[in-house]
């Protein structure tokens, strides 16, 4: 907007020029714009009551400017790169009172344009989510997403008072679980928000319907989100690449389809929005968007763990920034807010609570709380006193605050290092730590998600951006920005914590987006840039065309609209505009323009470097579509395969769930591996033992133990925890491959990490896992083999095991403490009933007991050590 | 049937019921100089639907001309009545034509044993000497009880059936003989009453002569069935009307086998490798006859679609063959919903008056089952005035508002509630109502509106100054 005023006092001269060429006007443009940069934040283009008081103090202490730094980083800058990307504004109907018209429509076409543009990229956004709609169904998806939405028709039909102090009974049986504390209610709470909102307009949605098309709706939100961070850090044409190019990331659409309501769908949108928020604040310091930065942490730490990341990145950034001497008021107001707002508002989170002030994965947003306070008061005494004073006081407050920090570190390390863990979960210690998940904790490292990924995913889940960026952090570095810098800062972390854990590939998504993004829009500046400079109708205006080209990548930076700053006065206007006269803006970029004329490019190069990314990105398209239609849309409880005679359906699950629900007591209790938990409570109504969420290790070590015990230790641990019926996953009819035998040796391990005499050795036959004749007797006795294998000799005279692709060990046996009540079509999914505990005949009872007791007695001392 | 008068009843059905209140008195007279010459019935055991045709020829003895019939059930069997239809049967063999005949049911002082009767009103009263011929039909449900109660998978089942060798008849019965159609030729035991025979899947109990009045002769037929017995607790029928153009009908099951409970294990090799001799009496497909033209079809439950189902269409009918997700056994539920829509000109029409009315079947599209409790909603469009349900027999009616779409003053449900349903209720009803095309637009309206209101208030505001500072 502060451009305004400079089109008014330029236009007369343009039309003296040329007829009006619309680029060389926006040069004039981006020109001044660079000269004018130490004043650029001084006007905040949001009036703002609060905020008002801030662009004098922001001004001052810009000191360390940036070629500076940029100089020693090895970079030279000529000044127009230098610039930062362009505050925003509308090139709007305020200045009609403008003589050329024709730039004007110009300008407000580009902004309709862009907004189009932004629009299509929701509904893309929206539909190609849709796959798993159309090729399937309405249907909430997996594991965790059932939980979700079990928790939503609670508050749907309870009320949100309800919902906070609900008490679970129905899972983790008989402990329960308080699901009002500690659930990360964000998402729930959206879907609650959307689904009343809806039925106050008597629009009959039903709860599963709002769940299942929650995560798309966001994913929209989420690539306008990438918009508003992208063009933040680079401008409209960057942002507008990044949205679109996050619309369809694989790694987030895999999260994300329509029916996958997990916390990661909205919680992505909420990260990236709050990274907007940051640079936004950082680069108009202005204290609105500081407190909406707060808000929108605080439904960032509602809706995901992954609120740590946050946490943990803007600290980074603002230590990064000072220790490169870019600190600035603005960084202070982007950050000291935060903190504080962002911690009290998190601590009203009942799952975070006290967990935002005690643990350590927020103690690096204090301790730079504390630095960035200590450089303040560093800046602020050399505001005010003579250099001679400040070098002085500089040795004692710096001597002091350091004193101060070094003993306020000295607590809190001492704190730290006092507990077990070191203040983190376990989940943050096995991303500092890759191995120590696997070391301590089997439960963390069984999960796949918990997996470190594997070179092939990376390509699967963000395909070519992979390759673009590092480009976009090149282009990132060229003109080194606050924001920028929180860009390269963003992409190494995540590429790092992707590495880690394939479930962090999500975060690793929008920065790969970003600064794709980045490089993209960059490199086709500079192609179309070279293609135009060289076109041969457009060779007579060759010098206006010079700059028009160099300054083409700035044209949507003002035609793109951003805040509706239509309504600021004129007079303001006007004012700023005055005061830009004041500065030297109408130095003549001669040197400049030489240089812009060396970048351009031999034509046939750019038009080819233009397909090859044109071919690019449709290659990405291609892929991205592709993932989202066939890889990434299966809802896992049914399961589809093509054959010769068409699609098969395989919906054993639900069929399961169903009978389960329908014909057994409503308070019988269901045990199985702890995976099918959340979908046992949700479809079929049924109290479960463990469930997905795991946070009792023992109690899902219980269970692992009775499937890896003999028939009759199983049923007297089942029978102490009050089970009606056993339901175990089997494959081995169609191959099915992640069933419950495949998962076994992870019941073994967890079930032997708290009941020391189920040994792992006893179920490998030389270390190996199989189930053929040459498995081990404990392997062929446990009660996850008979209860997958019961009479599945039956069904083909061999006992051929599809998954396993051999013959099972041990074909016929009776069960004696189990009977078979249910079997799916496929077999998928058998429930058995524990047989009802035998009237005892006196001597054989002893008997029995003595001739048993050694193998029971070191049993009995495992269950009895669990606390029921 | 069981019928209890409703007051809120409407028109047609009141009237009838003054008729009658006028006409008791000289029914009570003609009760004992009535005589049934010959009657003749047929009991149907194939499925758990029992079907009784019986043909009575009834000649008036007295003096005064009688012109109603009076049929008598025992207690056991009204509870379980669904329908009893009466017809008057003239010409012969060939050219034999039936005339439907009014049925209600009556009070009769002389009744034993809490006895129902339910009284034909025949077309033309009998004169002295006269004689008539009556078809009925009746239908009995839950009649068939399971023994033994529990079955194993691989058992059959068989089922109890109780009734009375001799006519229950409030009138002196000079011939009678009874026909028992068994499913199979299975028949465990049976009560003999001379002469009592059995040939293949026929029983019979007859002839009897001169049976005075009240004469009950209970037999116990112990027999085979393995029908599925398919019953549907409580079907919720939605019928929401649009004129724009689509009548969209969602139907809600909840699902029971109501034979002989499954016992112990299920095995499911066993029922996969030998279905003849496993499970016989489970059943998993059913099939629904739907009306034709039916589009966008359904079938899910509450945790997602079904996809065992396959629709089959042609000009006259359409029909849904699906499966539940498992199997039926006995004991075993289910519950699923079934959507579709109808094209709006099949089933709305404008009667002479001006009104509209919706014509559509009563009853449940589910072949051979039982419904316990149908209720049954027709939802008009908002703006709807002054409905009113014309239906053929007696059924319970309430009004109800439902919101839906963008609705502010909500529609009208007509609800209309039996019990005790089987496929011969599967008549046409009409709801007529009357309805001003201009709340079609009502919506549409609305909602641009505030769409309009929506870019009013944006111009506005960009070109609002709210600054503080000028």
């Amino acid at each position: 907007m502060n451009q305004r005023g400079k089109i008014s006092s330029q236009t007369p001269q343009l039309q003296l020029h040329s007829p009006a060429p619309y680029h060389s006007l926006v040069f004039s443009i981006s020109k001044s714009h660079s000269q004018t940069r130490p004043l650029r934040f001084s006007q905040p283009p949001l009036t703002l009551s609060g905020s008002q008081t801030l662009p004098a103090a922001v001004a001052l202490p810009r000191l360390s400017p940036s070629p500076r730094l940029a100089s020693t980083l090895g970079f030279t800058l000529n000044p127009r790169v230098a610039s930062p990307p362009a505050p925003f504004s509308w090139p709007s109907m305020a200045a009609s009172d403008a003589p050329n018209g024709d730039v004007l429509i110009r300008n407000a076409f580009g902004s309709v344009l862009a907004f189009l543009i932004l629009l299509l990229i929701g509904v893309l956004a929206f539909s190609i989510r849709l796959f798993s709609v159309i090729k399937y169904e309405s249907v909430i998806h997996e594991f965790d997403p059932y939980f979700n939405y079990r928790v939503t028709q609670f508050l749907t039909k309870n009320g949100i008072y309800d919902f906070w102090n609900w008490f679970d009974d129905r899972t983790w049986y008989p402990l329960g679980r308080v699901i009002g504390g500690t659930v990360y209610p964000g998402l729930t709470l959206t879907a609650g928000t959307l689904y009343w909102f809806l039925h106050s307009l008597n629009i009959p949605l039903s709860v599963e319907t709002v769940c299942v098309f929650t995560a798309p709706i966001f994913s929209a939100f989420a690539s306008w989100a990438t918009f508003l961070l992208t063009k933040e850090v680079k401008g409209v044409g960057a942002g507008l690449t990044a949205a679109a190019l996050l619309a369809m990331v694989p790694s987030y659409i895999s999260r994300s389809v329509a029916g996958s309501y997990d916390n990661e769908a909205v919680a992505i949108f909420a990260l990236i929005f709050t990274f907007y928020l940051y640079i936004k604040t950082l680069n108009t310091g202005s204290l609105f968007y500081a407190t909406l930065n707060s808000l929108s942490y605080f439904y960032m730490v509602c809706s995901w763990g992954g609120y740590t990341f946050i946490i943990n990145l803007i600290p980074m950034h603002v230590l990064l920034c000072i220790v490169t001497g870019r600190y600035s008021s603005r960084l202070y107001i982007a950050y000291a807010p935060l903190v504080v707002l962002g911690t009290l508002l998190a601590a009203l989170v009942p799952v975070v609570g006290f967990n935002a002030v005690m643990t350590s994965e927020h103690f690096a947003s204090f301790l730079v709380f504390i630095i960035i306070h200590v450089v303040a008061l560093v800046y602020y005494i050399k505001g005010i006193l003579s250099p001679k004073m400040f070098k002085v006081a500089l040795a004692l407050v710096v001597s002091i605050g350091l004193a101060v920090c070094c003993a306020m570190v000295a607590v809190i390390i001492a704190l730290v290092a006092s507990s077990p863990t070191k203040g983190w979960s376990g989940r943050s210690l096995s991303l500092l730590d890759p191995t120590y998940a696997s070391k301590y904790i089997p439960i963390i490292a069984s999960v796949s998600e918990h997996q470190p990924p594997t070179w092939p995913s990376y390509f699967m889940d963000i395909n070519v951006l992979a390759f673009l960026i590092p480009a976009g952090i090149i282009a990132c570095f060229s003109p080194l920005s606050d924001a920028s810098l929180f860009a390269v800062l963003y992409i190494v972390l995540s590429v790092y914590f992707s590495g880690v854990m394939v479930r962090l590939m999500l975060v690793l998504a929008p920065a790969a987006c970003i600064l794709s993004g980045i490089a993209l829009s960059q490199a086709f500046d500079v192609f179309t840039r070279s293609i135009k400079f060289q076109l041969p109708s457009l060779s007579d205006h060759s010098h206006i065309d010079a700059r028009d080209a160099s300054s083409e990548n700035i044209v949507p930076d003002d035609t793109i609209k951003t805040d509706k700053s239509e309504d600021t006065p004129k007079e303001r206007m006007t004012k700023r505009s005055k005061k830009k006269e004041k500065e030297p803006v109408e130095k003549p970029p001669t040197k400049f323009q030489i240089k812009k004329r060396l970048s351009v490019l031999p034509f046939e190069a750019s038009i080819i470097a233009v397909i090859l990314l044109v071919l690019l990105v449709a290659f990405y398209v291609v892929h991205c579509v592709w993932a989202a239609a066939e890889a990434y849309s299966a809802p896992s409880i049914v399961l589809t395969s093509h054959s010769n005679d068409g699609l098969h359906v395989f919906d054993d699950f639900r069929e399961a769930y169903a009978w389960l629900s329908h014909n057994t007591d409503v308070d019988d209790k269901v045990a199985s591996w702890w995976d099918y938990g959340y979908q046992t409570t949700a479809m079929a109504n049924r109290t479960v033992i463990v469930d997905n969420n795991t946070w009792n290790n023992t109690h899902i070590a219980t269970v692992g133990t009775a499937m890896s015990s003999p028939e009759k230790a199983a049923w007297e641990i089942f029978h102490s925890l009050d089970v009606k019926y056993v339901l175990v996953v089997f494959g081995g009819l169609v191959g099915y491959p992640s069933d419950d035998i495949n998962k076994f040796l992870w019941m073994v391990r967890i079930g032997g990490g708290v009941f020391p005499h189920i040994k792992e050795p006893d179920y490998l036959r030389d270390g190996q896992y199989r189930i053929d004749s040459m498995a081990t007797p404990t392997m062929l006795n446990c009660l996850m083999y008979k209860l997958s294998y019961y009479r599945f000799v039956e069904t083909d005279g061999k006992a051929f095991d599809r998954v396993r692709r051999t013959e099972i060990g041990k074909k016929y046996f009776k069960l004696t403490h189990f009977e078979e009540v249910f079997t799916t079509h496929h077999w998928m999914v058998r429930i058995y009933k524990l047989k009802p505990p035998k009237n005892r005949i006196r001597g054989k009872n002893k008997k029995s007991k003595s001739k048993t007791s050694s193998t029971t007695t070191s049993k009995r001392k495992g269950t009895r050590r669990n606390p029921f | 049937m069981p019928m209890e008068e409703q007051p809120h009843f409407r028109v047609p059905l009141s009237l009838l019921l003054f008729l009658s209140l006028f006409l008791l008195p000289t029914s009570f007279s003609s009760t004992h100089d009535l005589q049934i010459l010959n009657a003749e019935r047929r009991i149907d055991l194939t499925s758990h639907i029992i079907k009784v045709y019986l043909t009575l020829k009834v000649e008036n003895l007295g003096t005064s001309p009688a012109s109603e019939v009076h049929l008598a059930f025992s207690p056991a069997e009204a509870e379980h009545l669904a329908i009893v239809k009466a017809a008057a049967t003239s010409g012969k063999r060939k050219k034999k034509t039936y005339i439907p005949l009014d049925v209600k049911s009556a009070e009769l002082p002389d009744g034993p044993n809490g006895t129902k009767f339910f009284t034909v009103t025949l077309l033309t009263s009998l004169n002295k000497g006269e004689t008539a011929t009556l078809e009925v039909l009746y239908i009995l449900t839950h009649s068939l009880e399971p023994f033994p109660v529990e079955i194993t998978q691989s058992e059959s089942q068989l089922v109890y059936f109780r009734d009375s060798a001799i006519l229950l008849s409030p009138y002196h019965v000079k011939e009678q003989t009874t026909f028992i159609k068994t499913p199979s030729t299975r028949v465990e035991s049976f009560t003999v009453v001379d002469p009592a025979k059995r040939a293949g899947t026929e029983l019979k109990y007859g002839p009897y002569e001169d049976q005075p009045p009240y004469s009950y002769s209970p037999v116990l037929v112990h027999f085979e069935n393995n029908n599925p017995f398919a019953v549907v607790e409580e079907l919720e029928r939605e019928i929401e009307i649009s004129h724009w153009g689509n009548v969209q009908v969602t139907e809600r099951y909840r699902l029971v086998h109501a034979g002989a409970r499954h016992k112990g294990a299920f095995s499911r090799v066993e029922y996969q490798t030998r279905p003849d001799a496993t499970g016989v009496s489970s059943f998993k497909h059913l099939l629904a006859k739907l009306p034709p033209k039916v589009h966008s079809v359904y079938y899910r439950d509450e945790i997602g679609n079904v996809s065992t189902s396959n629709l089959r269409t042609d000009y006259r009918k359409s029909e849904l063959e699906f499966q539940p997700r498992y199997p039926l056994f006995g004991g075993w539920k289910s519950t699923f919903v079934i959507g579709y829509g109808l094209p709006l000109q099949d089933f709305l029409f404008e009667s002479p008056d001006g009104r509209r009315y919706l014509n559509f079947t009563f009853g449940c599209p589910l072949t051979q089952t039982v419904v316990d409790k149908l209720i049954l909603k027709v939802v008009l469009p908002e703006g709807s005035k002054d409905p009113t349900a014309v239906i053929p027999f007696q059924v319970d009616q309430h009004l109800e508002i439902k919101y839906s779409y963008l609705d502010v003053i909500g529609r009208t449900v007509v609800v209309l509630e039996k019990s005790n349903v089987v496929p011969e209720h599967n008549v046409p009803f009409q709801v007529y109502y009357t309805f001003n095309p201009i709340f079609m637009l009502a919506e549409p309206l609305m909602l641009s509106i505030a769409i309009f209101l929506f870019f009013v208030a944006s111009v506005s505001y960009l070109h609002a100054d709210l600054s503080i500072r000028k």
